[in-house]
């Protein structure tokens, strides 16, 4: 278990804005994805945790071993941490020949059992017949599990890795995924990702810490964020989201149901909505819904919106069709021709089912999400 | 006609130690500006650059003044070994190092800089001490650089004249190195052995030059 509760603050200077990283999160053992945007203190809390940077304040335990506290003057050596650090662009040593770099690693274990070690990691990672080359010798995807080879030679207790996948094709990417999947299953030790990729989050999480200008917005299991952003800026952030600003008509307690005009044009659209709880009439509510829970239509029904397609992206398994207005809507790929003809010929309508939308607590302060935040992907 | 070679042994043997001594005494200075913050760095940094820019005759004033035969630290050595310091070869050397370390420093620093961070906090994460980190791999990861500003240090302490005349005086047999030979030889009219000794200097010279920049070139295609 990794237990963080830390600050760092960066003054202000003439060219760049003051920065407060502000990490409070556990990590039992399995994967925590750090998702957020670049800039936002990801990395930082993983330097912070290695022991590359010292933080103004607070407390990393690591299994009730103490890494640093600024209360007692703990700040213990990188060296003496037992972090894995998977670095962004592998680090590793150029004038070392693969196997000299399992090697270094290797070097607290016992002699005896260095050579052991160093082989089942070859083995293991499938870089046994790269062992004599030099990391330039080494395509991508053959760095990427060498440097995480060398990262567990010495039994790390944490495992840390800072944007993995970056350059790595599909292929790769899956590999890198299926790794970290069979590392999870044989270490029980906590591993930490940081990632600004979704899909990696939501696919390889058990835990996932959303990051903003250096503070955790939410900390949750990836379907519960799915389920239940926090707040409209997690939904943007983890992007995929429609989500839009309602007035609260009507409630209904007895029948669990709302009535609900969403703002999404002018003068706005009444539909039926979920239950809201803790509202009043009148009250503006922020309401979320995925892509893959609206529906297109051609003609008016209930909680039908009229809207005008945008444009259509083909996605691997899906058309997206964008309507604007925070109406996005995945569509499968079989039925697109024939719907894209009548919609065209007889007008689009986007079906909002009641049950798909759920309410959002705006985060404090924040701005209501404007046009151009819509969701990315 | 007898020329006289010692001059030119000698001045490869001080050349000699003192780029040893600048190596060991210039890296260790380089790593500790290179990776350590403490108070008077900045100082240490420019003094550690004055000899570059310093006279030479300047340089050799203060040396005698630091280690002549009523200093402290010349005092100090002839208690030990029973004869002074200055205007032996031993002075010389240290001239020449004097001469030649600003620029081992310089370029060490840089070049000790220069390598990536991320292999050095990979190498500490992967338990290294910070011993290990620098011969294992800061040091390979500089080293062309490194060696090519020693080979330039040993040009430039075979070439010096200034500091080591006026600490190490003109000894013909003792402490008469090959540039103060040529200069000797000049004022004598022996207009041979300066051109023997001009060429031979200014072969080798060339040579070690040629030598560091083809270091530094491979570097930069690396």
């Amino acid at each position: 278990m990794l237990k963080s509760s830390i600050q760092k603050r960066f003054s202000a200077g003439p060219e760049s804005a003051g920065f407060t990283l502000n990490a409070e999160f556990e990590a039992a053992p399995g994967i925590t994805v750090l998702y957020g945007p670049s800039g936002s203190g990801k990395t930082l809390t993983l330097d912070c945790i290695a022991g590359f940077v010292v933080p103004d304040s607070g407390r990393i335990l690591l299994n009730d071993r103490i890494l640093f506290d600024s209360g007692a003057h703990v700040h213990l050596p990188p060296r003496d941490r037992q972090c894995g650090y998977v670095f962004q662009n592998y680090a590793l040593f150029p004038h070392m020949t693969l196997r000299a770099n399992l090697a270094f690693a290797a070097n607290r274990l016992p002699r005896l059992e260095r050579h052991r070690r160093i082989a089942e990691l070859l083995d293991r990672f499938r870089i046994a017949d790269l062992a004599g080359r030099f990391p330039h010798e080494l395509s991508g995807g053959q760095k990427q599990r060498a440097s995480i080879a060398r990262s567990l030679i010495a039994n790390p207790l944490v495992l840390l890795l800072d944007e993995p996948a970056n350059g790595l094709d599909a292929t790769l990417r899956a590999d890198l995924h299926s790794l970290l999947f069979e590392i999870r299953r044989s270490l029980a030790i906590p591993i930490l990702l940081v990632t600004h990729n979704p899909d990696e989050c939501f696919g390889l999480a058990d835990q996932v810490l959303i990051y903003e200008a250096g503070r955790i917005l939410h900390r949750a299991a990836p379907l519960e964020l799915l389920r239940n952003p926090a707040s409209a800026e997690v939904a943007r952030l983890i992007g995929g989201f429609n989500v839009y600003e309602a007035e609260v008509i009507a409630l209904d307690p007895g029948r669990q149901t709302s009535r609900v005009r969403l703002l999404i044009d002018q003068g706005g659209t009444e539909i039926d909505g979920p239950h809201l709880r803790g509202c009043f009439r009148g009250d503006r509510v922020a309401l979320c819904a995925r892509p893959e829970e609206l529906r297109i239509a051609t003609r008016p029904g209930a909680n039908r919106v009229r809207a005008e397609l945008q444009r259509a992206v083909d996605r691997t398994q899906s058309i997206r069709a964008d309507f604007g207005n925070e109406l996005i809507v995945d569509t499968p790929r079989a039925g697109w021709p024939a719907l894209k003809e009548s919609g065209e010929r007889d007008g689009w309508w986007i079906e909002i089912p009641a049950a798909t939308l759920r309410q959002i607590v705006r985060a404090s302060g924040s701005e209501f999400l404007s046009q151009n935040a819509a969701p990315e992907h | 006609m007898h020329i006289d070679w010692f001059p030119l042994w000698l001045s490869l043997e001080v050349a000699t130690a003192a780029t040893v001594i600048s190596v060991a005494l210039g890296l260790a200075l380089a790593w500790l500006l290179a990776n350590r913050e403490f108070p008077g760095k900045n100082l240490i940094d420019a003094i550690a650059t004055l000899p570059l820019a310093l006279p030479p005759t300047v340089l050799g004033y203060y040396l005698l003044v630091v280690i002549g035969r009523s200093s402290w630290i010349g005092r100090a050595w002839e208690g030990v070994t029973g004869s002074p310091l200055v205007f032996t070869w031993r002075a010389a050397v240290i001239a020449s190092t004097l001469h030649a370390i600003p620029l081992l420093i310089k370029s060490s620093r840089a070049a000790l800089e220069s390598v990536d961070t991320a292999c050095e906090r990979a190498a500490r994460s992967l338990g290294a001490s910070e011993w290990r980190l620098f011969w294992r791999v800061s040091l390979p990861l500089a080293s062309r650089p490194i060696a090519a500003a020693t080979v330039l240090a040993f040009a430039r302490s075979l070439g010096d004249f200034g500091a080591t005349l006026m600490i190490a005086g003109d000894i013909p047999g003792r402490t008469q190195t090959a540039a103060i030979a040529i200069f000797d030889a000049v004022e004598s009219g022996n207009t041979l052995t300066a051109r023997v000794l001009v060429i031979v200097i200014s072969i080798l010279t060339g040579a070690v030059v040629y030598f560091a920049n083809r270091l530094e070139r491979k570097r930069v295609t690396r």
